[in-house]
């Protein structure tokens, strides 16, 4: 077994080949990934780190906020199922499957951004902008709105770029593999949230 | 057809752990921990996440060996470089006193 991988691994890498067995879309969004990964890796080092040693840091996050928030992961996380199921249709070459697939995956995507924009509207109410919070330390404010505020940009362009992918597909303009693209790229959103959901909202729990 | 249904499954377990580790983590939240233990144990169970979604959902399993060692170490690295500084987040509340 692995004398014939070194064997492949030889040919694949001697030119005229992929040598990772995909696409070149497909490789050229695992390195937007791979970048865009650092990026949030960055601000979530940066929240975190804010979120430890700031000993007055706000905990505004009550039982209804936590209770949104976990429905929102739910959302993000059932649009990345009807997302790998529209991969899997669209591969098998079903059109009408795949679109009605990405349409769920949209649902999830709009639903998230309905939620999410209440729960800001929430803390808006409250006081909060990007520079205080009637509540302690001001860079809760700054940081939260970054690292939301950023996630939200990255589902918003999201959904857009999957309701391009429906409508081309469903038309015949674009291929499986652009539909295993956007599929990356949604997954990575998920990803992200599954990170921000714990740092941000389950570490800032009102009255802990 | 077998081997489809058998595919697709792996999906919907995976979407349950997910869902679990979920759960889980809110119910972790509102127990009494100090702010670096719960970080901890939030951020090992989202890394877990993180690697299903990553495996599966991703699809880096199914792909070739090279692809996972190109991109999941200079990920990995980046971060612990990171993390470095992290540290001084636990002891800056005591520094100088």
């Amino acid at each position: 077994m692995s004398e014939v991988r070194t064997e492949t691994t030889l040919a694949d890498w001697g030119g005229g080949r992929t040598p990772y067995g995909i696409g070149s879309k497909t490789l050229g969004m695992w390195l937007f990934i791979l970048s865009d990964s650092l990026t949030f890796s960055a601000l979530l080092v940066a929240y975190s780190y804010l979120r430890v040693s700031s000993p007055n840091w706000p905990m505004p996050f009550e039982w209804h906020s936590i209770v949104l928030s976990s429905v929102m992961t739910f959302c993000l996380l059932s649009s990345s199922l009807t997302m790998v199921m529209a991969v899997l249709a669209s591969k098998k070459g079903d059109r009408r499957k795949t679109v009605f697939w990405l349409g769920g995956t949209i649902l999830g995507g709009v639903l998230f951004i309905i939620l999410h924009t209440y729960e800001w509207l929430t803390l808006i109410d409250g006081g909060v902008t990007p520079f205080s919070n009637p509540w302690g330390s001001p860079l809760f404010g700054a940081s939260f709105f970054a690292l939301t505020g950023l996630h939200m940009t990255h589902v918003t362009l999201g959904v857009i770029y999957l309701a391009v992918i429906a409508c081309g597909f469903g038309k015949g303009k674009f291929s499986a593999e652009d539909v295993e693209v956007s599929g990356l790229y949604w997954h990575f959103v998920d990803l992200v949230w599954m990170f921000i959901f714990p740092l941000v909202y389950l570490l800032s729990i009102s009255g802990m | 057809m077998s081997t489809e249904t058998h595919s697709n499954r792996i999906f919907y377990v995976v979407w349950s752990a997910l869902l679990i580790i979920t759960i889980v983590e809110v119910a972790l939240a509102y127990r009494q921990f100090s702010v670096a233990m719960m970080l901890t144990i939030l951020l090992g169970l989202s890394l877990v996440k993180a690697g299903l979604i990553v495996a599966y959902f991703m699809h880096l399993r199914y792909e070739k060996l090279s692809l996972t060692l190109t991109l999941i170490p200079a990920v990995v690295i980046c971060i612990a470089l990171l993390g470095i500084f992290f540290l001084d987040s636990l002891r800056i509340l005591t520094l100088g006193t």
